[in-house]
């Protein structure tokens, strides 16, 4: 059953790394396969999805930063900003019953799979 | 007089960016990678280059720059709420690191419009089942 259980797990994650390594939104699918093939609820499914992104974003900016192609006087105030977001979310976040975490996170799925829709037929145009 | 002014902004927005906008995607991108660990770089890319004027692989690549930080945050809040699963995480990202290299070798060689299509279609399907699911 670990056996199982370590196989699957390996496959969801291999999954979601090729996605991401496509340079597609890894969470988006990660999230979701977690909750499907192991239910560990929404909290722990997000935390995965959170480590799992650290050491593969470390080796693309150190490749980033090496060519060049990182733009800091934007990246500053963002990180500024977005470190207040951070905090605010996740403890929102912290604050919210599983299943109602679960329920906005497919709303917020559904907006993306809409935008992505939306924004391929723009291009094409 | 009106395309004179447009050059001298566009001159200052390649030196500064409009803090007031950085602000407010900062803000967004942050709180939906807090909220649902997750959507920070499908928020602030396309914000990056339609309101910031940011070229499409300078955008990614700063992204990156700007949600690893929000994300180590975000991580260490989780983790001291006691929502962190550590051999769910190893085993996942296991195999998240060879997913990765073989993603990467396949990019250029994938069609990247079907791939988003079926992509799309996914998160449309997850997101409904997430939503009527008890």
């Amino acid at each position: 059953m670990t056996g199982w259980n370590w196989i699957i797990l390996f496959l969801t994650g291999l999954a979601a790394g090729i996605i991401s390594g496509m340079g597609v939104g890894g969470g988006a699918i990660l999230i979701p396969a977690l909750v499907f093939v192991a239910n560990p609820g929404q909290h722990i499914a997000q935390s995965v999805n959170l480590l799992f992104f650290i050491p593969t974003a470390i080796v693309a900016l150190i490749i980033h930063i090496k060519n060049k192609n990182i733009d800091f006087k934007m990246a500053v105030p963002l990180i500024i900003s977005g470190l207040c977001g951070a905090l605010t979310g996740s403890w929102i976040a912290s604050g919210l019953e599983a299943g109602l975490l679960r329920k906005l996170f497919g709303w917020f799925l559904l907006a993306m799979s809409v935008y992505e829709m939306f924004r391929k037929g723009k291009k094409e145009s | 007089m009106h395309s004179e002014n447009k050059a001298i902004r566009d001159r200052d927005n390649s030196k500064h960016p409009n803090y007031l906008l950085c602000a407010v995607i900062g803000l967004v991108t942050g709180i939906a990678n807090g909220l649902f660990g997750s959507g920070g770089g499908t928020i602030a890319v396309p914000a990056m280059i339609h309101f910031l004027k940011a070229e499409e692989h300078k955008a990614h690549a700063t992204a990156i720059s700007v949600i690893l930080p929000l994300t180590i945050v975000s991580s260490v809040f989780y983790i001291v709420r006691g929502y962190a699963d550590w051999g769910l995480t190893l085993k996942v990202t296991a195999g998240g690191l060879v997913g990765g290299y073989i993603g990467a070798r396949l990019l250029n060689k994938c069609p990247d419009k079907l791939l988003r299509r079926i992509f799309a279609v996914f998160m449309a399907a997850a997101g409904i089942k997430m939503i009527i699911s008890k």
